[in-house]
């Protein structure tokens, strides 16, 4: 049996919490304050994600770029293949907040929608 | 003279719920001035998501949340202007704006909600020997640059404090292709949430290196390189720990300052720990019929709490509008004592309200499996037990209507921890 002592991140809270993981299977998770918790330790001993936010260009808005972030979190190990990416989109204006921006990125199955309008 | 029942400073979050809770409870004229071209506040920059989870139980970006307020603004008659600074605030309340349709304008008020934000610490706060090349920004500002006006203000990278604007830089700034090299924290532990080291840093391996700072600045016109050097005890850098770092940019993340200028103009009695406002719990300060919210009253680092402690604000400003308000027949103080640095609200109105009151505050150093007590007469009320507290997050805790009988005036109820 492992025993991992993890920082939630699911929330701002960060509550620190106690993993045990036997063969590859979270068995216990104490530490945690809601459901979340459980659940982000569940995943991160398996198979890390993260939400992904960064801002894309715009063609004729008010700024020259507009904000987006991945409407699930991604994993972990895609996060600069997903930035590559984004950093070659344009979109033209306007935008509305929830716009697709990229849709199933990088074969995560993950869209990247606007978060801001412009 | 304009004429208003509710004149708002500021259209943050703070600002807008503010609002939004008067209007809610049947005050009629509410005008909210904002300086920046929309209302929003600091939450238009904030591209990254972690906003709203305990208030709309979703995870929001920034602006996503301010959206959700904007958008209840806008269906409302709450009157807005944007683009209008608020100048002055006089002793009869009245506030003195400016912007450029209206000029100068002089606009009456009722009751005023005071909810300007904070500032980050500028360079001058802290001083670092060497040249004053360009390359050296607060991290607030390295923000803006990139999330809103678009381009990167660097590439290679030192961060001198570990505050959480500071912290979200360092990834925003490594996804984008620069290279972080360190993030100097001259404290034993990190101004930030623990999630934001765990996210932001660990994640990609950025060394955050406490009790280290920076002692000197070189380039002529652009920032060429930093020399970090370890600190002791009582902060001062240790000669011979000196370790040069070559970057083009370094950003400063030491600090939010609550911005009071006005409240100090009006004659409002300040903390000097939080350097916001002396409140009661419906959030009035000194000056009667002025309320202030949000990181003008003590920095935040939850938006949530912000719109949580902006609706008591608006509520109380609402009752003294509406003639509501009961008047207290002796106040009480709050104070933090043995590792706890400050409480909000520091006096509670004794009105005779059944309502209990949700106190704030912040450590002083970290703990571990402590308690947090509070004490009236040496008589314990209240005792929590802890797993950790950390001076980067805001703790609260709830007084029951019971426990705030048969003080009298001028009592103290301390907060503090133990173990
Ligand atoms: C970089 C950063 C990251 C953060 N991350 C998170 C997070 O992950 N999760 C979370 O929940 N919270 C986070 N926060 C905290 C949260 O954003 C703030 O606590 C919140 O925005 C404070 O709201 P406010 O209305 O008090 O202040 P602000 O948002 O600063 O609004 C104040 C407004 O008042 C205006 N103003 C000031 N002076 C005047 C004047 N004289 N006349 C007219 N207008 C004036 C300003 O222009 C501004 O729009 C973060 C904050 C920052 C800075
Ligand atoms: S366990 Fe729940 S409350 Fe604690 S950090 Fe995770 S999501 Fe937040």
């Amino acid at each position: 049996m492992e025993v991992r002592e993890l920082t939630c991140v699911a929330c701002p809270m960060g509550c620190q919490m106690t993993a045990s993981i036997d063969n590859g299977v979270v068995v216990s998770v104490t530490g945690n304050t809601c459901p979340r918790g459980k659940k982000y330790a569940e995943t991160e001993c398996t198979h890390p994600v993260r939400p992904l936010t960064t801002t894309v260009k715009v063609d004729g808005g008010k700024h020259p770029v507009v904000p987006v972030k991945s409407a699930d979190a991604v994993p972990k190990e895609k996060m600069f293949d997903c930035m590559k990416v984004l950093n070659e989109v344009v979109v033209k204006a306007p935008v509305k907040i929830g716009d697709v921006i990229v849709e199933n990125i990088c074969d995560t199955g993950i869209n990247i929608v606007a978060t801001n309008i412009c | 003279m304009l004429k208003y029942d509710l004149v708002v400073v500021g259209g943050g979050p703070a600002g807008m719920a503010a609002a939004l809770k008067a209007k809610e409870c049947g005050v009629e004229k509410i005008l909210i001035c904002e300086r920046d071209e929309t209302l929003g506040g600091i939450l238009e920059q904030c591209i990254h998501t972690g906003f709203g989870l305990h208030y709309f139980g979703e995870e929001l970006s920034g602006p996503e949340y301010a959206a959700r307020f904007i958008e209840q603004v806008e269906k409302t008659d709450i009157d807005v202007k944007v683009n209008t600074m608020v100048l002055d605030i006089t002793t009869n309340n009245v506030v003195i704006a400016i912007n450029k349709q209206d000029g100068l304008m002089e606009i009456s008020a009722t009751a005023i909600v005071l909810a300007m934000g904070c500032r980050e610490r500028p360079r001058g706060a802290i001083s670092i020997p060497g040249t004053r090349p360009a390359g050296v920004m607060t991290a607030g500002t390295a923000q803006r640059f990139a999330n809103i006006d678009g381009y990167l203000p660097g590439k290679e990278v030192v961060i001198l404090g570990s505050g959480d604007i500071g912290l979200i830089m360092a990834r925003r700034m490594t996804l984008e292709g620069a290279k972080v090299k360190a993030v100097c924290e001259l404290m034993p532990y990190s101004g930030g949430l623990t999630r934001n080291i765990v996210q932001c840093l660990d994640d990609f391996d950025i060394p955050l290196k406490l009790s280290h700072t920076v002692t000197e600045i070189r380039g002529k016109d652009r920032v060429e390189g930093v020399t970090i050097s370890k600190v002791d005890g009582n902060l001062k850098p240790i000669p011979g720990t000196e370790e040069y770092i070559p970057c083009d940019t370094l950003m400063l993340s030491v600090g939010l300052l609550p911005e009071n200028e006005l409240s100090r103009s009006v004659g409002i009695r300040l903390d000097k720990v939080t350097g916001g406002a002396v409140v009661d719990q419906y959030r009035e300060t000194n000056h009667e019929g002025i309320f202030a919210c949000g990181n003008v009253l003590h920095v935040h680092d939850l938006v949530d709490f912000v719109t949580q402690e902006a609706q008591t604000a608006g509520e109380g400003a609402a009752n003294y509008i509406l003639g509501k308000k009961e008047y207290a027949d002796y106040r009480i103080h709050t104070k933090g004592i043995n590792g706890v640095r400050y409480v909000v609200p520091q006096r509670i109105s004794m009105d005779g309200s059944e309502e209990p009151v949700k106190l704030y505050f912040r450590v002083g150093q970290v703990f571990t499996n402590a308690t947090v007590k509070v004490t009236r007469n040496g008589n314990v009320i209240y005792a929590k037990k802890k797993r950790k507290l950390a001076p980067g997050e805001m703790e609260n805790i709830v007084i029951k209507p019971e426990d705030l009988q048969d003080f009298s005036e001028g009592d103290y109820l301390f907060i503090e921890v133990e173990g």
